[in-house]
């Protein structure tokens, strides 16, 4: 039988999708609970997410909460650093931490049968973690050889120099890992009373996700986290981030790290938009797909497709409890480096009025957007990370659910509407880590202003 | 899960080029989505409409394609795929061509010559395989090469590797078998087979110690130790997997708690059986700490391996390393498609084993193993006197390398 090559087959209506449910619980301590059935695999994640993430590092410990988390698998009890990875190892665990922006989140994957023995051990790691000497010694220097190898790494020397111009003087303006001075003047004292003031049961959220029943989840949560009681009143807690309100970036919108023979210029160009709690985030979605948050968009059709810059690019909002930024990430060719610029900044512009998205666009970027919502829940770790979510931006249950619908009732006077509100070509910093010799002359031109040179550490 | 998941390989990669035109197989991937006869134009657009997540890597061995979509989307995948497999052809221009060999020349350049100690694993490849050995080059391939190519290669090559005696296709996810075969039947079955090309054969070994210096852009020196070591599946495979878990994965591996907890000496080590077709080869890493000298790094690095060599790994290894290697697995299963996922691994059994049901005796490999077969792989693949030793230290201070090490360039 033969197939009609004369056109694409039609998808059919979109199949139906029960989003997790989620069963809610809070232990005696006041640790609010969330627990997901995740039938299949015998796989269990347990999420624990904590108020305080780099932002509440204070002025001149940039670094603290990041420190603070890196000593958390360093020994529990009688089990030193090699015990706990030892542990670790023998249930085939998975663990990762991620110091974001507002909160920090730990997170175990294990096997079903090994569920209770991971969240015993998370609970004593988390709990009450040995803080030991030679132990911070070590990582702290771990840390600093890590920076200074960081200064070799374009998105790295990028993102850290970029944070700073985007928030000056602000909490959110650093990368989680600090700066050189910032960790030599840290000391264990102060990791040890920044663990007191946040790791608190009222701070956080504990998920997990798993091919068990909810009420053996919460059996695991209780076994595990019911004693934990904290050692502070939580008065001592830094004051949230969120709450601090960015000080507008300085006039000088070009900017550049000088890396001299640098193969590619590195490129950031972006301002401070938009928070994660506005009403205009399904628009804002919407918008960035069309713009460059996806293969098919304008920037990267034309920086990758048409004219052949870059090996890719794409664009983002960078969500945060308080404003964060709207930023375009990308490596060119080193001769490209101004010309990509202009490009980029003229697609932001054309999007807010001279070339509004057209029916194609908005139905793609739609379709993108949400046929393909349910992949973000196959595996343990999606779920467990997906509800977290809603803890991290206080949404509610129904959000999944209510997600697919949102998007799809955008309109493309809306999109222009929040193109005009939250992007602004005018305020866009723009951010190049490449050679400088290469590439000042044609940066002249853009007519940006005078071009600012940072040193090389960004 | 309402989601299917399509993945296509092509038994093709870049073991199947020569030397002089590296690089070829990865950028006829590239041009593998930009149109085919009946769909002359991007092919992420109609994809991405339905829901669909895609991509697509090429590496040594094979070339894979895929599409994670939505169940009501899968014919438009299929009809996809089997259009580009059939008719990619007629839809190619030299402006396709021109532009995706650019894209490929700032992929190079992204991932591998602005990007620190990224020039590594192309020094390596040419030290570790001679120049007609189909591993010499890494599949990106050389600048030159792929400036050089021609728009007549792309056609010669498609009609070599890219027909269904070729290739293998592996559904996973909300579907079963009987709808399964007959889609792949009803959108692949009309595509002539074409024949299958001649397995590439290649033997390598090497018979001394190779010590090897490059300068770079970095901060810190690193030694890089990379043996041969038995192919894909073969025997010994899965014992060299264990052995890179018990020397470097984790606080508890002999060679972190050597160098960077006890010593710290290095601020990192890594080791890793990269598994391929042809053959294999173990790859050991390591950064020195500020002031320390890679010969110190090395020298405790050696007397680790002796140990595990003359004494075997210890129970309480074997039972972690398994542990870990059973887990592992498991996380593998949660996801029907992407790099890595079910419907990849069914094809990597398939187009490697020839049998895509080996999912049990591949964790079987793991659980056979035993302080004696770890021991003994050891003592035969990791020998100090068949290896290359690979120094990388900051530019301008070449006497920072291992002693006696030959500068080489890469580029």
């Amino acid at each position: 039988m033969g197939v009609d090559r004369s056109r694409l087959p039609a998808p059919g209506p979109d199949p139906l999708f029960r989003f997790p449910q989620i069963a809610r619980h809070t232990l005696r301590n006041g640790l609010k609970v969330r627990t997901v059935e995740h039938p299949g695999v015998p796989v269990v994640t347990i999420a624990m997410q904590i108020d305080g993430g780099l932002g509440a590092d204070p002025t001149g410990r940039e670094g603290l909460a990041s420190m603070t988390a890196d000593m958390v698998d360093e020994g529990t009890g009688s089990l030193s650093a090699i015990d706990v990875s030892d542990a670790l190892a023998r249930i085939g665990a998975e663990y990762d931490v991620e110091v974001g922006a507002d909160v920090t989140i730990f997170t175990l994957t294990t096997l079903t049968r090994f569920a209770g023995r991971g969240a015993e051990l998370l609970s004593n790691m988390l709990t009450a973690p040995s803080m030991h000497v030679p132990d911070f010694e070590r990582i702290r220097q771990l840390r600093l050889d890590r920076l200074r190898q960081l200064k070799d790494l374009p998105p790295a020397v990028a993102e850290r120099a970029f944070l700073r111009l985007l928030y000056p003087s602000h909490p959110y303006g650093h990368l989680a890992i600090g700066n050189e001075t910032s960790l030599r003047e840290l000391t264990l004292d102060e990791v040890v009373r920044f663990h007191e003031a946040t790791f608190l049961p009222p701070r956080a959220t504990l998920v997990i996700a798993g091919a068990l029943s909810h009420p053996d989840l919460v059996a695991i949560a209780q076994d595990a986290f019911e004693t934990w009681n904290g050692k502070a009143d939580g008065l001592d807690a830094p004051a949230a981030a969120a709450d601090v309100t960015p000080q507008p970036a300085p006039a000088g919108r070009l900017v550049m790290v000088p890396r001299e023979g640098a193969a590619q210029s590195e490129l950031r160009i972006g301002h401070l938009s938009a928070r994660r709690d506005t009403p205009d985030y399904a628009p804002l979605l919407v918008m960035n797909a069309i713009l460059g948050g996806q293969f098919v968009s304008r920037i990267n059709l034309k920086l990758r497709e048409q004219k052949a810059f870059t090996y890719g690019v794409r664009t983002g909002f960078d969500w945060r409890r308080g404003l964060g930024p709207f930023s375009v990430q990308t490596s060119v060719y080193t001769a490209a480096t101004a010309e990509s610029i202009a490009d980029t900044l003229q697609e932001i512009s054309a999007l807010r009025g001279e070339r509004p998205a057209t029916p194609q666009e908005m139905s793609l970027a739609q379709a993108s957007l949400t046929r393909g919502y349910p992949r973000n829940f196959e595996t343990a770790q999606q779920v467990a990370r997906s509800v977290s979510q809603l803890a991290l931006f206080n949404l509610p249950d129904s959000y999944f659910e209510e997600f697919v619908p949102k998007v799809n009732a955008v309109t493309a006077g809306e999109v222009t509407r929040v193109a005009q509100t939250y992007l602004d070509p005018a305020r866009a910093i723009a951010l190049v880590v490449g050679d400088r010799k290469a590439t000042e002359q044609s940066l002249d031109a853009l007519g940006l202003g005078e071009l600012q040179v940072l040193p090389p550490t960004g | 899960m309402p989601i299917v998941a399509v993945n296509l390989w092509y038994h093709v990669g870049s073991k199947n080029e020569r030397t002089g035109r590296t690089g070829f197989a990865h950028l006829f991937e590239h041009l593998m989505f930009e149109g085919s006869e009946h769909h002359n134009g991007s092919f992420f657009q109609p994809l991405q409409q339905a829901g669909a997540l895609l991509n697509g890597s090429t590496n040594t061995d094979r070339t894979n394609y895929w599409e994670v979509v939505p169940t009501s989307a899968l014919e438009l995948a299929l009809w996809m795929e089997s259009d580009r497999m059939g008719y990619l052809l007629p839809a190619l221009t030299p402006e396709r061509f021109e532009t995706q060999r650019d894209v490929v020349l700032n992929e190079r350049r992204q991932n591998y010559e602005n990007r620190p100690y990224g020039m590594a694993l192309m020094a390596l490849s040419e030290a570790l395989f001679p120049p007609d050995h189909p591993y010499h080059w890494l599949t990106i391939g050389a600048a030159d090469d792929l400036r050089a190519m021609q728009f007549e290669d792309v056609r010669a090559f498609f009609r070599t590797y890219y027909h269904p005696a070729n290739a293998s296709l592996a559904l996973a996810g909300d579907i079963d078998s009987e709808r399964a075969f007959a889609l792949a039947e009803k959108y692949f079955g009309d595509i002539p087979a074409g024949d299958e090309p001649r397995p590439v054969e290649a033997d390598a070994s090497l018979p001394r110690e190779v010590r090897i210096v490059l300068e770079d852009r970095v901060e810190l020196p690193r030694v890089y130790m990379a043996w041969h070591s038995p192919a894909m599946f073969a025997e010994g495979d899965a014992e060299a997997d264990l052995l890179a878990d018990l020397l470097a994965n984790g606080k508890t591996s002999r060679l972190y708690r050597t160098l960077v907890y006890d010593k710290r000496l290095a601020v990192d080590v890594s080791a890793y059986q990269h598994s391929r077709e042809l053959s294999s080869f173990f790859l050991l890493a390591s950064t020195a700490a500020p002031g320390t000298s890679l010969t110190e790094i090395t020298a405790l690095i050696d007397e680790r391996i002796q140990e595990v060599a003359d004494e075997g790994p210890v129970d309480q290894e074997m039972e972690r390393g398994l542990a870990q290697a059973e887990a592992h697995f498991m996380y593998r299963l949660q996801t029907v498609g992407g790099f890595g996922g079910k419907s990849d691994q069914l094809n990597a059994y398939n187009v490697f084993r020839g049998n895509p049901d080996f999912f049990a005796g591949d964790l079987e490999r793991y659980r056979a193993a035993t302080r004696e077969s770890v021991r003994n792989a050891a003592r035969t693949y990791l020998a100090f006197d068949r290896r290359v030793l690979l120094s990388i230290v900051p530019r301008g201070q070449a006497a920072l390398a291992l002693p006696g090490s030959e500068p080489v360039a890469v580029s």
